[in-house]
């Protein structure tokens, strides 16, 4: 009966099945990519590495440590890396890259992919170097050509397409330059305040790995080394890649949430045509379960077969993630089917088609046979608690796929919340949007005008969940807008020349001089001189370091204790800083015994210290005790040189410390000129052009919104194809309209008028709603999150929200352009009928 | 009396499946200005589908039909509709109210169409004249039949038109109710001096009528003046 009353409706019921498509596909590919790229970070995890483990440090490995490799076997392959200018000697131009100065047949798993494909070998014997693909193009540069590291000019081997170790977006940032190890100390770059990276490798598969991280890890540690092992690299990448997935994947799950509030939708209206043939089918003896079961079964049907098309959609889908994901991804992910996303999204087809469904689908169970002679009875009130019970299971059905998502409880009860609450805004505002329209209806406007927005409110409408979907899509998509933009506006920069825009790194004391001699000529200022000096802490609060390193219940935070930090002495705060406890100190009193330091916030919560708590530091091999004398907070998103710990004046003038001057350049050009000069006179300088990093931010975030609006789009879909079921839903009901007005006189181009005007209007609330609560949303987010001012960018105004409405408008009036052909008389007859 | 609409040889033919159905069949007869006219017949027999032919609603096999002095063939849909919104006015068994428009608004659709100035003014004055000024503001939902086919009339004759088909118009209500509303039809017929022409089941209402054309498998079997003629 199910099949015989299904395939008379199979066109209608298609169109339920179309609104989760799209929503179990997102959620498929997703998955079934997340699943892959899991499997292959697994698979690879020694050739990202290029070892089976190595041992990292940032500075020469010391005589403890080197006994350490040796009882090892002896590392196998040795690196040193550092950012600094390069000099490319074709064309002049200066880039601040990524050195990674290579000893021994590293990598030892996967490969130098170069060209020429020898060239990853020959680098080494002709003492050359590989520069990044990228860069190669960008300066136009060709095997041959020359790059200047430091005093050392290495001819150009061949353009490095991808080696273990140099991710996508990395080296956007700092492109990677491989060059022989040992041209490094001759290139006079390995100094002081260089921010040195040393990586010893080894080539051992038969080690075990877990048994050598708790032997040798410890010991390491007290020496400022780390062991990292390949299955750490691949654990820590994929987590990182896990959490990306899982944010999408989330994404996703909106828009299939949505699919079901369309399925909801119109299988409501479905069953409410279908109540007739439900009294007729009792009068003739069947039974509440059965007739019931009718309706249950093609609706999980269709639920099954949306949910195979979806999968099988989606599964192709995936294929196309390596290309949208390129920029974030570290190699090349081999695609296959993951059977698991295949059972999710068969799952998800029944289950949430079923449970959308059910409310709508209860009350054939109320149906009284009484209603074929015509009687009207209320059977809500019969119904309602069962309604209740429907909506329990279905918030307890998203709360567990939300579960099964993220993995902690709390977020998804977050996840579950925020859907609730968003859906409940948004269908609030749409209600409320319709209630003030019917209260304050445009009396005045022309009929056409009129006779389309009432439309919204035509018996069986679907204009909230309409409101809904678009909203949501364009909800997501502002969003994301205004997020990008006041993300981009905090790490922009002041253009004033008051405001450094070119930042010198690692500039030697006995430079600092010079340096600023060669700035000042070219009509610019040195704005900062900031000295820099290097230490660690050595003892917390009367305890050495070693010992919490050893204390597997401390709570400090293990960075504190391995880092090496960059102090400054100064004696005033500056912009980006505010005093939160204690008080500053601006010079060193004369005969004081103490020494107070300023801590940034984050730092004093990590190591659990606070005011009047002692911290030695160990610099650069002399002890110094020292005082919390205050707690600051710091903006370090702000553009400028931040720092966790300053001293007071009068401390360490006569520490050993290197500088970091500050200059603007007013235009490319002079910042070019400058930068070119200063990489001749001094290769050890290293210089951030803040232009080119806020360029870099920006195209990362494009990257990044570039994902997420791709997936938006698919709310976005989903919501055209309600929209297109509710279009066909009320097709009939349409025509029927037009076909009066036609009757009573009305033109063509009157009755097209009156279609697009309603699309118009659905389009303009939906979008409208969604870019208000984006406004919202962003204001909140940027207010409470991210600290700082929201100025709402014009992009989803004027692009994003005429956008949305144009797509409604076309698909609305596409779906209805049938409605002028039929012929008046013929529906007339059938009404009659 | 000049003639207000001439049907000539007409034949109307629909497709069903690989079927051809021939509805009607040389159909002739014509109506005079003023005239109240019914088409009668059994249930399949072409009533309706000659209504609709006779209004324009649909295009002929065969045949010409002449409509305000205007040859419906050599017009296309939309000079049609300009026709029927001018010159025609309709009213059908199952009332055909825009469930979106309040009373008044229904009323008032064939004038906006227009775009007459004082739409809404005339709708009031054929509202209260169908007794229902007090319900302007209801929905056709929040109406009873009968209340319904009131406005139907109304909505009819607020073009002021020169002929106005009725379908069945009492198809769908009581006896009572019924009745009332045809008195109501034919005084309001009188007083505006419209053409009319009902379709109907019932041989009494057409009895009413000036003519009586009935119809039987697509056939005119009887087209004879009425008594009251």
């Amino acid at each position: 009966m199910a099949w015989r009353d299904g395939k008379a409706s199979g066109k209608r019921l298609l169109l339920f099945m179309a609104s989760i498509i799209l929503g179990i596909a997102a959620v498929v590919s997703i998955q079934s990519f997340s699943d892959n790229l899991k499997d292959n970070i697994g698979l690879q995890s020694k050739a990202l590495m290029g070892a089976d483990f190595l041992i990292d440090s940032n500075q020469p490995a010391n005589e403890r440590v080197i006994q350490l490799m040796d009882s090892l076997g002896g590392a196998d392959a040795r690196e040193v890396n550092f950012a600094s200018m390069a000099a490319f000697t074709k064309n002049g131009a200066t880039k601040l890259v990524q050195v990674r100065g290579m000893e021994g047949g590293f990598p030892f798993y996967g490969e130098l992919e170069t060209e020429p494909a020898n060239a990853a070998i020959e680098f080494q014997e002709k003492g050359g170097a590989l520069v990044d693909a990228t860069a190669m193009l960008q300066f136009n540069l060709k095997p041959g050509d020359s790059v200047k590291l430091g005093s050392i000019t290495f001819p150009i081997i061949g353009s490095l397409i991808t080696a273990p170790g140099s991710t996508g977006i990395g080296a956007t940032a700092a492109p990677p330059i491989i060059v022989p190890f040992r041209f490094m100390e001759e290139s006079g770059l390995l100094q002081r305040g260089s921010r040195l990276g040393y990586n010893y490798y080894f080539k051992n598969p038969n080690i075990d790995l877990k048994e050598l991280n708790k032997k040798v890890d410890p010991l390491l540690d007290a020496e400022n080394a780390d062991l990292d092992t390949h299955t750490d690299t691949s654990q820590r990448l994929g987590r990182r890649y896990e959490n990306v997935g899982r944010f999408l994947n989330l994404v996703a799950f909106i828009a299939l949430l949505l699919g079901c509030v369309g399925i909801a939708s119109s299988v409501h209206i479905y069953i409410k045509e279908k109540l007739k043939s439900v009294a007729i089918l009792k009068c003739l003896g069947a039974t509440r379960k059965q007739t019931f079961l009718i309706y249950l079964l093609q609706i999980a049907g269709m639920g099954l077969l949306g949910g195979f098309i979806g999968t099988v959609l989606g599964l192709i889908l995936q294929q196309t993630f390596p290309l949208i994901l390129q920029e974030f991804l570290p190699f090349q992910v081999e695609i296959s089917t993951s059977y698991q996303s295949i059972f999710v999204g068969l799952l998800l087809g029944v289950c949430m088609s079923v449970l959308f469904a059910l409310s709508p689908l209860i009350n054939t169970w109320f149906v009284s046979p009484l209603q074929v002679l015509r009687v009207q009875e209320d059977t809500s009130k019969k119904s309602r608690p069962y309604q209740i019970w429907v909506m329990i299971a279905i918030v307890l059905f998203v709360f567990l796929f939300a579960y099964w998502l993220l993995g902690r409880w709390s977020f998804a009860v977050s996840f579950v919340a925020g859907i609730l609450v968003t859906f409940s805004i948004l269908a609030g505002v749409s209600i409320l949007f319709m209630r003030l329209i019917k209260r304050y209806f445009p009396k005045s406007w022309s009929f056409a005008a009129r006779q389309s927005l009432l439309n919204l409110y035509r018996p069986n409408n679907q204009t909230v969940v309409l409101i809904l979907a678009i909203g949501i899509g364009t909800f997501l998509i502002s969003t994301l807008y205004f997020t990008k933009d006041f993300l981009l506006a905090k790490t922009s920069f002041e253009s004033s020349a008051e405001s450094p825009n070119l930042i010198l790194f690692d500039v030697q004391t006995e430079q600092r001089d010079a340096v600023a001699n060669t700035i000042t000529p070219n009509g610019l200022t040195v704005i900062d001189n900031i000295p820099i000096v290097t230490m660690r802490m050595e003892r917390i609060k009367d305890r050495s370091v070693n010992d919490i390193r050893l204390d597997s219940t401390t709570r400090v935070n293990k960075w504190i204790l391995n880092h090496e930090f960059r102090t400054t002495y100064r004696d005033s705060m500056i912009g980006s800083e505010k005093l939160l406890e204690g008080e500053w100190m601006p010079s060193m009193a004369p005969n004081a015994e103490v020494i107070p330091i300023s801590l940034a916030d984050n730092v004093a919560n990590d190591a659990l210290v606070t005011l009047g708590d002692t911290i030695s530091f160990n610099v650069q091999g002399k002890l110094m005790t020292t005082v919390v004398g205050n707690i600051r907070q710091v903006d370090w998103a702000r553009m400028q040189l931040n720092f966790s710990i300053v001293f007071p004046k009068g401390v360490l003038e006569n520490a050993p410390q290197f500088h970091v001057l500050t200059t603007n350049a007013p235009d490319k050009k002079s910042s070019a000129n400058l930068q070119r000069e200063l990489v001749k006179k001094f290769p050890n300088v290293s210089i951030i052009d803040l232009r080119q990093v806020v360029t870099l931010i920006e195209n990362i975030l494009d990257k990044i919104s570039w994902v997420i609006t791709f997936m938006a789009f698919f709310s976005i879909l989903t919501g055209i194809i309600v929209l297109i079921g509710s279009v066909r839903n009320s097709k009939y009901q349409r025509i029927r309209e037009s076909v009066l007005l036609r009757t009573l006189g009305a033109q063509s181009k009157q009755i097209l008028k009156i279609n697009a005007l309603e699309y118009l209007f659905l389009g303009i609330l939906g979008s409208g709603v969604g870019v208000l609560l984006s406004l919202v949303s962003s204001f909140l987010l940027a207010y409470f999150i991210f600290d700082t001012p929201f100025i709402p960018s014009w992009v989803p105004l004027l692009i994003v929200m005429p956008g949305i409405t144009l797509l409604v408008l076309f698909i609305g009036w596409f779906n209805s352009k049938g409605i002028l052909k039929s012929p008046p008389l013929e529906v007339l007859r059938k009404e009659g009928s | 009396m000049a003639k207000i609409l001439n049907v000539r040889n007409l034949r109307k033919t629909y497709t069903s499946g690989s079927k051809n159905l021939t509805v009607l069949d040389d159909i002739s007869f014509s109506i005079e200005e003023g005239e109240t006219f019914a088409i009668v017949g059994p249930s399949g027999s072409g009533k309706t589908t000659l209504l609709g032919l006779c209004a324009g609603l649909d295009e002929i096999d065969a045949g010409g039909i002449d409509l305000c002095g205007e040859d419906l063939s050599t017009l296309n849909e939309d000079q049609r509709a300009l026709l029927r919104n001018k010159k025609v006015g309709f009213i059908f068994q199952d009332f055909q109210l825009l469930p979106t428009l309040t009373a008044l608004e229904n009323i008032s659709v064939p004038l906006e169409l227009q775009g007459a100035p004082h739409a809404t003014k005339d709708a009031m004055e054929l509202l209260t004249k169908v007794g229902l000024g007090n319900r302007h503001n209801h929905y056709p939902s929040q109406l009873s039949g009968g209340e319904q086919q009131r406005v139907a009339l109304a909505r009819a004759f607020s073009n002021k038109p020169s002929i106005l088909f009725a379908d069945e118009p009492t198809g769908n209500l009581d006896e009572e109710t019924g009745e009332k509303v045809i008195k109501l039809l034919f005084d309001l017929n009188t007083e505006m001096g419209t053409t009319l022409v009902i379709v109907t089941h019932d041989l009494e209402l057409a009895k009413l009528n000036q003519h009586v054309l009935r119809l039987k498998g697509g056939k005119i079997v009887i087209n004879e003046t009425s008594a009251i003629s």
